[in-house]
């Protein structure tokens, strides 16, 4: 299979998306980006079953409104890795900043390490898979899909809740309004083991709880108060 | 948006190399920063009691065709002082032995448009209008030399675009502070300073994050003692990096607002607001890379 190399430190980062974006339909060849050096939007809009190894630390956005392509980010990812992903994959080996994953409608994210505050954040039906913790406030108002949080997470996880559904291994330090833990049926078993082997993560489904909406604010309730 | 970079060096042969480390941080923060620039370093501290002034008069009638050397005949001729002064354009230090309160009110008195940028035994503070690469040659940023020091590139949001409204900001001696973000309260804070007599050169918002946090250093605060009161105190957004003597000082609000990025290698600290602005250091591929978390405090010695 073809497999090119773009050097960052010589050349531009537009060429680089202007090549990507250029291939022709259905290419399945593999590029590799040295040097990202903390440049933001590598490998953003991808809608070819490429692969993309970025090797090194990525800036904002890497692998952003990704489709079909798989972009694995050698290193940590800055605010906004896929986010907004439509399909495929994205898969940082080290942390990730704010906001991963952020209003990703398909695909899959894997983070091998921590993610930060606001990870899955408005979530509309991609995966997420996190090896490490994951700061406050993740999966807010998040509507579809499923996140996995291998270790603990921060403040108020899964505020506002629709129809999105975590799994968590660790301990949240709060759990947002709405947002509530459930009995892990078999179907959700079966789920997380198939995202755990995706994501090539090695741990036991039965270890993880589900956490989900409680639905209570699907409609207004005038006599709450405010008080939720 | 604003970029801000802090280096702190380990090994003491790289203090000489400290300004040529940073200059590629700072210049890397120009797209968050591109209206002004300015840093403090910190390097070994005067003899005694002798303190230094980081001047600027840029925003005096004769800009960089200051008189200096009229400045230190005069102060001779009303004090007796003798100063000695390094002019580097419209930027001077002055060092003397004499109380530093005593040489401000005579300044202030007899050239109130000059503008006093820092006092201490330790810090130089440069800053001003333009890119940081226009700022950073104007000084001569890459050959400074020091242990550690702190670094801003600004793009206005809370207050004009001015020379003094820059960053970092100080207040007592030996004290500085950058900021990326926004504070929802510094009028209160003002307010609850200026009955102490605490006096504000400027409208910014990060001006009172940084005499409130001197404020409580004076008071008697240890530097993290210090920091927690400034959790509680200050409302709003932001990444602080602060510079004291012997220490570089970080922190983020509870929500993270403004980011900030750390690589430590056995050789030195460098800090800032992206990676792009760490990624030329030596070594830096090997470096234990991390992201400070939220109302954390991050304190490194020198």
């Amino acid at each position: 299979m073809e497999r090119v190399t773009f050097d960052l430190a010589s050349t531009p980062l537009r060429e680089v998306n202007g090549y990507l974006h250029r291939l022709p339909g259905g290419d399945q060849s593999h590029v590799d980006v040295k040097n990202p050096d903390g440049a933001h939007n590598i490998a953003v809009g991808l809608d070819q079953p490429v692969t993309v190894e970025i090797h090194g630390h990525a800036g904002y956005y890497a692998g952003g409104m990704n489709k079909q392509a798989s972009v694995i980010v050698h290193g940590s990812a800055g605010t906004g890795v896929a986010e907004n992903m439509m399909s495929g994959k994205v898969h940082v080996k080290g942390f990730a900043s704010n906001g991963a994953g952020a209003t990703a409608h398909g695909g899959l994210l894997v983070i091998d390490g921590d993610a930060g505050l606001r990870c899955g954040i408005s979530l509309k039906g991609g995966d997420i898979v996190v090896g490490g913790s994951v700061g406050s406030f993740s999966a807010f108002m998040a509507q579809a899909g499923r996140m996995v949080i291998c270790g603990d997470a921060g403040d108020a996880l899964g505020d506002s809740l629709y129809e999105a559904v975590i799994y968590l291994r660790g301990e949240a330090k709060s759990l947002g309004a709405d947002a509530r833990f459930e009995p892990m049926t078999d179907a959700d078993l079966k789920t997380l083991g198939d995202l755990l082997a995706a994501a090539g993560m090695d741990h036991d489904p039965k270890s993880f709880k589900r956490i989900a909406s409680s639905r209570s604010l699907y409609h207004w309730n005038a006599d709450a108060n405010q008080e939720y | 948006m604003c970029g801000i970079v802090g280096l702190l060096v380990k090994t003491p042969a790289l203090k000489q190399q400290l300004g040529q480390l940073m200059v590629p941080m700072l210049i890397g923060m120009t797209e968050r920063g591109p209206d002004s620039a300015g840093l403090a370093v910190f390097g070994e501290p005067l003899e005694g009691s002798a303190r230094k002034l980081s001047l600027y008069s840029g925003l005096t009638d004769d800009g960089a065709d200051f008189n200096w050397h009229g400045l230190t005949h005069a102060l001779k001729e009303h004090l007796s002082v003798d100063a000695q002064i390094e002019v580097k354009h419209n930027h001077a230090v002055l060092t003397f032995d004499v109380s530093p309160d005593m040489i401000k009110k005579w300044l202030r008195e007899h050239h109130p448009r000059l503008h006093i940028l820092s006092t201490g035994q330790t810090i130089d503070l440069y800053k001003d209008i333009g890119t940081p690469t226009q700022v950073a040659e104007r000084y001569g940023f890459a050959s400074l030399t020091g242990s550690h020091l702190v670094g801003h590139t600004r793009m206005a949001t809370e207050s004009a675009v001015t020379p003094d409204r820059a960053h970092p900001f100080t207040a007592g001696e030996d004290f500085c502070l950058v900021h990326n973000g926004s504070l929802s309260n510094p009028y209160g804070v003002r307010r609850k300073l200026e009955p102490f007599g605490i006096h504000f050169d400027t409208d910014n918002d990060t001006e009172a994050a940084c005499r409130f946090l001197e404020w409580r250093l004076r008071e008697g605060d240890d530097l993290e003692t210090a920091l927690q009161k400034g959790f509680e105190e200050l409302d709003g957004f932001y990444t602080f990096l602060m510079g004291t003597p012997d220490k570089l000082a970080l922190i983020r609000d509870p929500f993270a607002c403004k980011p900030a990025v750390v690589a430590e290698t056995d050789d030195y600290v460098a800090i800032a607001s992206e990676f792009r602005s760490l990624a030329h250091l030596p070594g830096v591929k090997h470096a234990k890379v991390f992201e400070p978390a939220p109302e954390e405090m991050y304190v490194w010695n020198a």
